[in-house]
């Protein structure tokens, strides 16, 4: 990744686009780039769901991408699905530069609890990092700390680590040294 | 390293499968996808996928219930899952009862399907496992066509492949049905006459005089019926190998011609006056004791010594019942596919069975044993039950029904067929036991036009 740009879409928490700004950029040693928020594309969503499609989105996602060579994470706190499945917290272009994540079901608030501003944080930091994984060609981990497990709930996500586990570092060492 | 497991997509609408497939390569998988039931049917021609995930409705061509009988008619395992939006109990059932492994109704929760594959390929895993577990157990425990992972057994192997390609006369002793001729096989295809023939010979399947020309063959009007030249199996076998079962049945005459041509390397046609000079290794087998023969008196000695240079003596299968499993599982594979049934597997209890009895019969009688069994089996797996026939004693006709209007040249006939299969065609064992004499059998084997 070269560099590594953030596109609100629709409406996106502002605390949550200011964090992974700050912590995208130490992790991966890099500038991230803030762009302009675009709306989430109108065919992307169900009315009958009330939830927005996530390949649409990673469409509008790309399309909006600055230059090649550039990984756009687009953030949205919009609930997202694919047809198959009931929800789905993001989606990724397998070593691809587009991914597209979701903060709906990170907030205590969906759930009917308190908010808890810290603990969306928190898992947005390990959505994005899981999300940018993808494009860096990683699948998911067997590794239950490791961010690149899968996590379909929440609890799954508070459980595991912001961190890449060694045999996931290894691969993303490797993919890095072919992309040079 | 295994090759990784690929998953087959069918589904007409392009963002459900796309963002499905999506969905799965991030959980490692390779997927391809199909948006209908021919293309599904194309990719699956050369290619068996892992798990298949079939849409039920699509509008044009085959529907998903079709797609899937389809798929099942290559690949008859295939875990197929049925995806609807339209759940009804109807297509649940339909689904189910054509082959569907699952029926999942979409929108599902992301966790169920991770579950589904996650359990398939679980399964998947196993199934490959094992198969690869028993490859190298049969790699490991198989010489030739012989299996066992008994030490005796063992040790017969390693003395198989030190004397494959020596010229010594080889005697293999064992009783009926434990694998002598396998292990004369063995002995040849081991060898540097593996390329040359191996001709095989039942001394007692024959009268004295048939055999002695079936040997070494006869001069045309040597004797009544021998319409034309015809040369004998010694001379079949030249550059290869003879294999003479059954060496302890054969008359005192034909020992004396056997001796001369173990010493000599040469004979005589039947009538004949051309000595005919013959490069080929014997090897004999009995399940006869010959050095008691021998004391007796009914087997010449010097013969005996002839034969006797390679001892081989294969255990009886009671003696080596751990071959028991490996040995069943090995005729349930070749049994099941050559009669046309879906028999995989043996249950413990039926191998507990199986462990428990005598094999009187040895290898033979296992695998008859196997191959009833498969072919009165319902299921997939061979249990308990289907052994039930081995509770009854092994001479085991308990039910002695005469059919109305059973002729008594019937009753004779069928006494004497069954008393051969009994006996693997050894007449002289035959003979005893219907309490006649061998020509008398002969002449009622003739007379009844049993075939040989």
């Amino acid at each position: 990744m070269n560099a590594l740009c953030l596109l609100p879409l629709g409406t996106a928490e502002e605390a949550v686009l200011e964090m992974l700004d700050r912590a995208l950029s130490s992790r991966f040693e890099l500038r991230v780039r803030r762009l302009n928020a675009v709306a989430l594309p109108p065919g992307s969503f169900d009315p009958v769901r009330r939830q927005y499609e996530a390949t649409h989105i990673l469409h509008a996602v790309r399309a909006a991408a600055p230059d090649k060579g550039v990984t756009v994470l687009g953030v949205t706190r919009e609930d997202l699905f694919i047809p198959m499945l009931t929800f789905v917290l993001g989606q990724a272009q397998l070593r691809g530069s587009v991914a597209v994540m979701s903060t709906a079901r990170l907030s205590q608030q969906f759930y009917g609890l308190e908010e808890n501003t810290g603990l969306l944080l928190q898992r947005a930091l390990k959505e994005a990092i899981h999300e940018l994984g993808h494009t860096f060609g990683l699948t998911h981990c067997p590794d239950r700390q490791c961010v690149m497990t899968l996590s379909n709930t929440v609890q799954q996500i508070d459980e595991k680590g912001e961190e890449y586990c060694e045999s996931c570092n290894l691969l993303l060492t490797d993919a890095r040294h072919l992309l040079l | 390293m295994n090759t990784p497991w690929e998953i087959l997509v069918v589904d007409d609408e392009e963002i459900t499968r796309e963002s499905m497939a999506a969905w799965l390569r991030e959980d490692g998988y390779a997927v391809m996808t199909a948006a209908s039931g021919r293309e599904a049917l194309e990719k699956t021609q050369n290619r068996e996928f892992a798990i298949y995930f079939v849409d039920l409705k699509m509008p044009k061509g085959l529907d998903g219930i079709e797609t899937m009988m389809e798929i099942k008619k290559s690949y008859q395992n295939a875990s197929i899952v049925i995806i609807t939006a339209y759940a009804t109990v109807d297509t649940a059932i339909t689904a189910m009862k054509e082959g569907a492994l699952e029926y999942i109704v979409k929108p599902c929760n992301p966790q169920e399907i991770s579950l589904l594959v996650g359990r398939i390929i679980k399964v998947k895993n196993l199934e490959r496992e094992n198969v690869l577990l028993r490859q190298q157990l049969s790699g490991r425990y198989r010489f030739q066509d012989i299996i066992s992972k008994n030490p005796r057994m063992q040790e017969i192997f390693t003395l198989i492949r030190d004397v494959s390609s020596l010229r010594s006369t080889v005697l293999i002793q064992g009783a009926s049905g434990t694998g002598k001729e396998l292990v004369a096989r063995a002995v040849h295809f081991s060898g540097d006459r593996a390329d040359k023939p191996f001709v095989a010979v039942s001394c007692a399947a024959l009268a004295e005089t048939l055999l002695e020309s079936e040997l070494f063959g006869h001069e045309k009007g040597s004797f009544t019926g021998a319409v034309s030249q015809k040369q004998g199996k010694f001379e079949l076998a030249d550059g290869g190998t003879i294999f003479l079962d059954e060496i302890g049945d054969i008359s005192p005459k034909l020992q004396l011609d056997l001796l001369r041509v173990l010493q000599e390397r040469s004979f005589y046609r039947v009538g004949g006056s051309e000595e005919i000079r013959v490069d080929v290794r014997v090897i004999a087998a009995t399940h006869v004791d010959l050095g008691e023969a021998v004391r007796q008196g009914s087997f010449r000695e010097d013969l005996y010594y002839r034969l006797n240079v390679i001892n081989i003596r294969i255990p009886a299968l009671r003696e080596r019942l751990e071959d028991v499993p490996l040995l069943a599982r090995g005729f349930i594979e070749r049994l099941s596919h050559e009669l046309g049934k879906d028999v995989r597997e043996i249950s413990e209890g039926a191998l507990k069975r199986l462990m428990e009895y005598p094999w009187p019969g040895n290898v033979r009688e296992l695998e008859n044993a196997v191959e009833r069994a498969i072919v009165t089996c319902k299921e997939h797996v061979l249990t308990e039950s289907d052994f039930r026939f081995l509770d009854t004693p092994a001479s085991g006709q308990n039910e002695w029904f005469i059919p109305p209007g059973l002729t008594l040249e019937e009753l004779e006939r069928r006494t004497i067929i069954a008393t051969l299969d009994r006996t693997n065609g050894n007449i002289k064992e035959a003979a005893a036991q219907l309490g006649i004499d061998r020509s008398t059998l002969y002449d009622r084997i003739k007379r009844h036009g049993i075939p040989r």
